[in-house]
């Protein structure tokens, strides 16, 4: 990366500019949040991948992983809350030669997005999922979500969370995902490695992000600062590029297992569209053809 | 050998109300629905499944309603004309994201074969008790389309009215059939290609540089784009300045919602159709709309065979209410009768519209059923004498 250097006529712009929406900047995440930093590898994957920008978009749900959208200079969708993966498998479906990301929170995706989760997986919908997990509801001030650690607190939870957690890798692969992987905040070139190729594998690919939330979670469970939990991550993330996911469950303060689970060829839901439609239909099948093309003249 | 299949399949054909909205939709330049079974609406899903294929679309059945209806506005922002169908329950699950197609001025149209509720209430039988929910169903103020068709033919013709209207004024149009319309068998005539009307996207046609999403033209509607063309657009369902950047505070809620609700009540009078019979020298109209207007007709001729002077207003549009017309009448008549098959709903816009003129008496029926026109025509009677 080019060193900064405050001298006039030194070019002082970020290395990614040219993906984010620098009018929108400074953004609303909190100094020491992880999401900026997934944000990052997500770019720099993007660059990396060599998919022209006009053909990435991405979708958010709702939160503050959720605000990732309004940040990237992409075709970017903010909608509601839970239902990024139906939007964007609508998006994916009208225009098959779009590459979809959807970047969204553990609460979106687990809890009220739960049921287009394991849907999407089932089909092998090829769309990407960034999955910020930080194991609360931070935009609302810290309630536990479907990923809370057992014990730990949070204001919806001030004795402790009761709830067993999701362990998100065994659900996604159980469910049909064909890519599973899982880093933290730390493993930023790892993680920029599994978008990249998550980006490429045609496919449901699903990402979880082990994400430090120091202004909420840390905080109601006197974890420190943003760094302290970075200082966690190295110390106790331990690396099992195939793990079995069922044995990939988080518990509070424990170990946590990282590493690229699942990478599986499988037809997609365009595959086997495509595919049946034709053996059945025969030669009377017109398969899709694509979004309206915008030049037609409007009829005003 | 077998050739590809027409896409319009022109000429007479005895359809029910289901099919030719499917076969409308298709018609209309549809090329994806995704939806959820649901009695009475399911029909339109079938058949869509099974047409699809050969015109070039895709169908996908998604896990629930909400999923629909996302799906659906994501392919309509991918540049296809897209709809979802669905009746009562199904409706009731949509609406947060038919507000999110409100804000984000997406053109679709939501098809809702109307049900007898609430609740679970009556799957198989007829209601027309979601035609306040098609006007307020989502949270926030906005202003909605809604049209209404009376027979299978106009579920043909009227859904492609329906896309029409939702590209001009981007905006998620309701198609509110019911039960009674989409199961009913009747003679469905569909035209040649060059006599129906498609109207095209708004396209936006600038420079790419100076593209912002929410810049309006001067019917307050602004030109669109569509993902993967390179404009690297942002939408957001919270409030939103012409960049189409959320911006939260009062000054721009007031700029956002005012246009939202403005470019359809603003253009009320061009978006309206009506139709009228028999009002030049009526002291009573029956002011009705889908399957109730048939019913109301049998009572109108029944009451102008005793004498009286009793005209039709019928609600093709039934949102934007139609205010201008009905204090114009309200001002020449003695009573404006209104049947519903729900305890008073569009009733209340007519009262209010209304009741300074003249008297308005609802005949309000619970669903299952349409009215008995002996209903109608006591109301008429009780009309005409006060």
């Amino acid at each position: 990366m080019k060193r900064l250097d405050v001298t006039l006529g030194q070019d002082l712009r970020h290395p990614l500019e040219e993906y984010l929406r620098m009018d929108r900047i400074p953004h609303v995440w909190c100094p020491g949040c992880g999401i900026g930093t997934t944000l990052n590898a997500f770019l720099t994957a993007v660059k990396k991948s060599g998919i022209p920008r006009k053909d990435i978009a991405v979708v958010s749900g709702i939160g503050c992983s959720g605000r990732a959208a309004g940040y990237v200079k992409l075709d970017s969708f903010h909608t509601t809350h839970g239902r990024a993966i139906p939007f964007a498998t609508g998006l994916k479906l009208a225009n098959p030669k779009l590459t979809v990301v959807v970047f969204a929170g553990d609460g979106d995706l687990l809890a009220i997005g739960g049921n287009h989760l394991i849907h999407a997986a089932r089909r092998n919908m090829d769309i990407n999922i960034i999955c910020i997990n930080n194991f609360n509801y931070a935009m609302t001030g810290g309630q536990f979500s479907p990923t809370t650690p057992e014990k730990a607190r949070l204001t919806t939870a001030p004795y402790g969370s009761y709830e067993h957690p999701f362990n998100v890798p065994f659900l996604v692969d159980s469910c049909g995902a064909t890519y599973v992987a899982r880093w933290t905040a730390l493993h930023v070139r790892r993680l920029t490695n599994s978008i990249l190729e998550a980006l490429h594998h045609p496919g449901f690919s699903f990402i979880e992000v082990i994400s430090s939330c120091p202004t909420v979670y840390a905080r109601r469970n006197r974890l420190g600062t943003g760094l302290d939990l970075l200082k966690f991550y190295r110390d106790n993330s331990v690396i099992k590029n195939g793990a079995n996911t069922r044995e990939c469950d988080i518990r509070f303060q424990e170990q946590l297992i990282v590493g690229k689970f699942v990478d599986q060829e499988k037809p997609t839901y365009h595959d086997t569209m495509t595919e049946y439609l034709s053996q059945s239909v025969g030669k009377r099948y017109v398969p899709y053809q694509g979004p309206m093309q915008g030049k037609e003249e409007d009829g005003n | 050998m077998e050739s590809k299949p027409p896409v319009l399949l022109t000429g007479p054909h005895y359809w029910d109300g289901d099919f030719a909205c499917a076969e409308g939709a298709i018609a209309a330049g549809c090329r994806f629905l995704a939806g959820y079974p649901i009695t009475p609406s399911t029909e339109v899903a079938e058949r869509i499944a099974e047409r699809f294929p050969l015109v070039g679309g895709t169908f996908i059945q998604m896990e629930d309603e909400l999923a629909s209806m996302a799906a659906v506005l994501g392919a309509a922002w991918a540049g296809a004309r897209a709809m979802t169908v669905t009746s009562g329950p199904g409706f009731s699950l949509m609406q947060e994201n038919i507000g999110l197609g409100v804000m984000t001025e997406t053109p679709c149209v939501v098809v809702d074969v109307q049900r007898g509720g609430p609740s679970t209430g009556l799957p198989t039988l007829t209601g027309q008790q979601d035609m306040m929910q098609a006007r307020w169903g989502s949270h926030g103020d906005y202003e909605i389309i809604a049209l209404s068709p009376s027979s299978p033919q106009e579920c043909f013709d009227l859904i492609i009215t329906s896309f029409n209207l939702s590209e001009k004024y981007r905006v998620p149009v309701m198609f509110m059939m019911d039960e009674c319309v989409g199961h009913m068998t009747e003679r469905v005539v569909v035209p040649a290609l060059s006599s129906i009307k498609v109207r095209h996207r708004r396209w936006y046609r600038g420079a790419r540089d100076k593209y912002h999403p929410y810049v309006p033209a001067k019917d307050g509607v602004p030109p669109i784009v569509k993902a993967g063309d390179d404009y690297r657009f942002h939408i957001t369902g919270l409030t939103h300045d012409q960049r189409g950047y959320p911006v939260i505070n009062a000054e721009c809620q007031h700029q956002c919602v005012s246009r939202l609700v403005g470019k359809i009540k603003d253009n009320t009078d061009r978006i309206v159709i009506l139709e009228e019979d028999r009002t030049e020298d009526a002291e009573v109209v029956v002011v009705s709309y889908g399957i109730s207007y048939r019913v109301a007709t049998r009572a109108i001729d029944l009451a102008r065979q005793q004498g009286i002077k009793v005209g039709s207003l019928r609600l093709v549009t039934v949102w934007p209410f139609p205010e201008r017309r009905i204090i114009e009448l309200a001002k020449k008549v003695k009573c404006l009768v209104m049947p519903e098959i729900n305890m008073g709903q569009v009733f209340l816009e007519m009262e209010r519209c209304a009741s300074c003129f003249c008297r308005t008496r609802l005949v309000p029926h619970c669903g299952g059923w349409v009215h008995d026109p002996n209903d109608i025509l006591k109301a008429i009677l009780k009309g005409v004498k006060s």
